[in-house]
């Protein structure tokens, strides 16, 4: 049975993770893809200037990884504390 | 054949696919007819919401607008698709372990108060008739174009689709038609965009296509390309950006929040078993999504191009065939201004006397050419000189798009009403039946209402589904977010801020665009934000004053707060 301290536990940890992936979210789209924008164009990958591609492309992809990361990370932890569903 | 027929085919044939699921997996039970009895596979379940949630705006307009836009119209790629990463992280997991069917739902329990729920319920019925009757107005515009028909006629004959499934097949038959609506959408979109890019640039992969050389053998770099024939012409390059920063990112946010808090996407979420499901749902999805969403900016930069070329100076005698026909549906209009008999598209509001000198010296008096945005996707197969069957194909897929979020948000409707407004607040011991009947009344009736403004467009979709996505940020979202994570929040609070959110965000949009639509400058809006983007500012509102307020008033009951504590754990 877990006890009211491990929930605790559990939900800070799950703050934590919220916490990295946002902020990595919010660094790609309002930071590079918007306000470094234009700094970053001065760095190209082969036709793309790069705030422009981040803009147009590289954001989305972060976030489907973040996806990706989230699902793992909290699938983990639920395991890890105990509260996963059978 | 030609495109009509094609377009009758393709069209034809894929409606009878979306019939014979709905019939086949039509809902017995208000839990199958609103959340499909939660028996969803998480890959189903992930393609129906992209489905649900890719509308006519992303498939018919989205791609258009940014190839008018640029790089400043990454704020409808990044809106919309980061506001799935707010979804996915803050809102189904613990939405689904909560178990309600629809979002009013939630707000009311989770706030002890009916007139939370009855808020609730007016901001998820005012979102989701604005959605619809964007949808509407696609479906006029495919079939006026590819069917020939009248307007009219087209949306009577998308609607009576609609309503067949929708209304008789509830979730369960929706879930399904939607998978396969969103194999035709997928299909239709990425067909003419691998074609296309790989006659500009020989990579089958538009995503990096965009980024290569022409195909010419010249070795010049596809978008170098657009932005030297964009400056040419007066526009601003095209990988730069033109608004003020603070504007897009204000837009952005709103867009990202308001689709966090799209009542028909959240009510996704019930429709898989566990909270565990309820997150890899939200991955399938936007993956799902992402290859359209990362497709788009590749048309349109493709289309840009391509239209360009092809108008720049060109004889208007010779104009190739979808010219032609795009004048006829009024969404192309040319106006020869100096009698030259040929095109001049430039933009004439450039004050750079470079320019100026330039275009005088060429003796162009005003540019010539206006083309609606919403064309481009349709027209690009055309363009590009695609071969017909793949004109009716995106007809096909468009109208997938439009029909499936169509659904989705009927269902909102009709759940919004039976459930939350007739049971919760009306006539509570409705029995099971008479709420289903109830709720196929109500999408009936919604079905009519939308059918009449596809007939009757207002002619202000854009500004409306600003204003749809500005409400939606400025009161479901920090309320539902609150709720979850702020155990403290109390009806007064969340009450006061979902009404200060809404007004003061609907006030500011009504101002800027009904009532003084000539201060609608950046000069006079408030921090530099845009009518677009003021949602963001109304969320910031909205949780200020519920913080404020929620300190000098009551702690929510202990039963809510056990509510809380709950929903955070998936299994407890």
């Amino acid at each position: 049975m877990t006890t009211p301290e491990k929930l605790r536990a559990y939900w800070r940890a799950n703050l934590r993770i919220l916490a990295v992936l946002l902020g990595i979210w919010a660094f790609v789209s309002f930071g590079c893809s918007i306000f470094f924008a234009d700094y970053l164009d001065q760095f190209r990958i082969g036709g793309f200037k790069l705030g422009f591609w981040m803009a147009h492309q590289g954001s989305m992809y972060v976030f489907v990884l973040l996806i990706v990361v989230y699902v793992w990370l909290m699938n983990r932890l639920d395991k890890k504390h105990d509260v996963h569903e059978e | 054949m030609s495109v009509q027929t094609w377009t009758f085919v393709i069209v034809g044939l894929s409606f009878a696919l979306y019939l014979y699921i709905a019939y086949r997996s039509r809902a017995s039970s208000t839990s199958e007819f609103y959340v499909s009895g939660s028996t969803v596979h998480p890959v189903h379940n992930g393609m129906a919401t992209a489905a649900d949630w890719m509308s006519a705006a992303s498939f018919i307009s989205m791609a258009g607008l940014i190839s008018f836009m640029g790089r400043d119209g990454g704020v409808y790629l990044m809106g919309w698709t980061g506001g799935y990463v707010l979804l996915a992280l803050l809102l189904a997991p613990y939405l689904r372990k909560f178990g309600k069917f629809t979002v009013p739902n939630f707000v009311g329990d989770r706030y002890y108060s009916q007139t939370a729920r009855l808020v609730a319920v007016v901001c998820a019925l005012g979102v989701s008739f604005v959605y619809v009757a964007g949808q509407m107005r696609g479906v006029g515009i495919v079939f006026s174009r590819f069917l020939e028909v009248p307007v009219d006629v087209g949306v009577i004959i998308g609607t009576g689709v609609v309503f067949f499934y929708a209304v008789l097949g509830g979730m369960k038959g929706i879930t399904y038609t939607q998978v396969a609506q969103y194999c035709v959408l997928i299909f239709a979109y990425m067909v003419p965009a691998i074609f296309i890019a790989l006659m500009m640039t020989g990579n089958p992969f538009p995503q990096l296509g965009f980024g290569g050389t022409l195909s010419d053998g010249g070795g010049v770099h596809l978008l170098d390309k657009l932005d030297g024939l964009s400056t040419d012409l007066g526009f601003a390059a095209y990988t730069t950006g033109v608004r003020p920063v603070i504007d897009v990112a204000a837009i952005t946010l709103a867009l990202m929040v308001g689709t966090a808090g799209l009542p028909h996407v959240i009510v996704r979420f019930y429709t898989v078993r566990t909270v565990k499901a309820a997150r890899s749902s939200a991955f399938w999805a936007l993956l799902f999504i992402a290859i359209l969403y990362t497709t788009a900016p590749a048309i349109a930069a493709f289309a840009r191009t391509n239209l360009l070329e092809t108008v720049k100076d060109a004889p208007y005698a010779e104009a190739p065939g979808w010219f032609k026909n795009w004048e006829k549906t009024g969404l192309i209009k040319y106006e020869d201004k100096n009698a030259d008999g040929l095109i001049q598209y430039y933009n004439d509001k450039n004050t750079d006397p470079d320019f100026l000198a330039r275009a005088s010296a060429a003796g162009w008096q005003g540019n010539e050419l206006v083309i609606d945005r919403d064309i481009i996707v349709l027209a690009n197969p055309e363009i590009a000189r695609l071969p017909n069957w793949v004109v009716g194909l995106v007809a096909a897929g468009a109208l997938a798009a439009a029909l499936s979020t169509a659904a989705g948000l009927l269902l909102v409707i009709s759940t919004a009403f039976a459930h939350d407004f007739v049971k919760c607040a009306v006539k509570k011991d409705i029995s099971e039946k008479g709420e289903l009947l109830c709720a196929r009344f109500a999408a009936g009736g919604a079905v009519i209402i939308a059918a009449y403004f596809g007939i009757n467009p207002p002619g202000f979709v854009g500004e409306v589904v600003a204003f749809a996505f500005g409400l939606a940020a400025a009161s479901l979202f920090p309320a539902i977010i609150m709720g979850v994570f702020q155990k403290r929040m109390n009806r007064e609070g969340a009450v006061a801020g979902m009404i200060v959110g809404i007004v003061f965000t609907a006030g500011y949009i009504v101002w800027f665009k009904f009532i003084h639509p000539e201060l609608n400058t950046p000069a006079k809006w408030w921090f530099g934000i845009s009518p677009e983007g003021i949602g963001s500012l109304g969320m910031v509102l909205n949780v200020v004053v519920a913080q404020l307020v929620s300190r000098f008033t009551p702690a929510p009951p202990a039963e809510v707060q056990e509510i809380v504590e709950r929903i955070r754990y998936p299994r407890a």
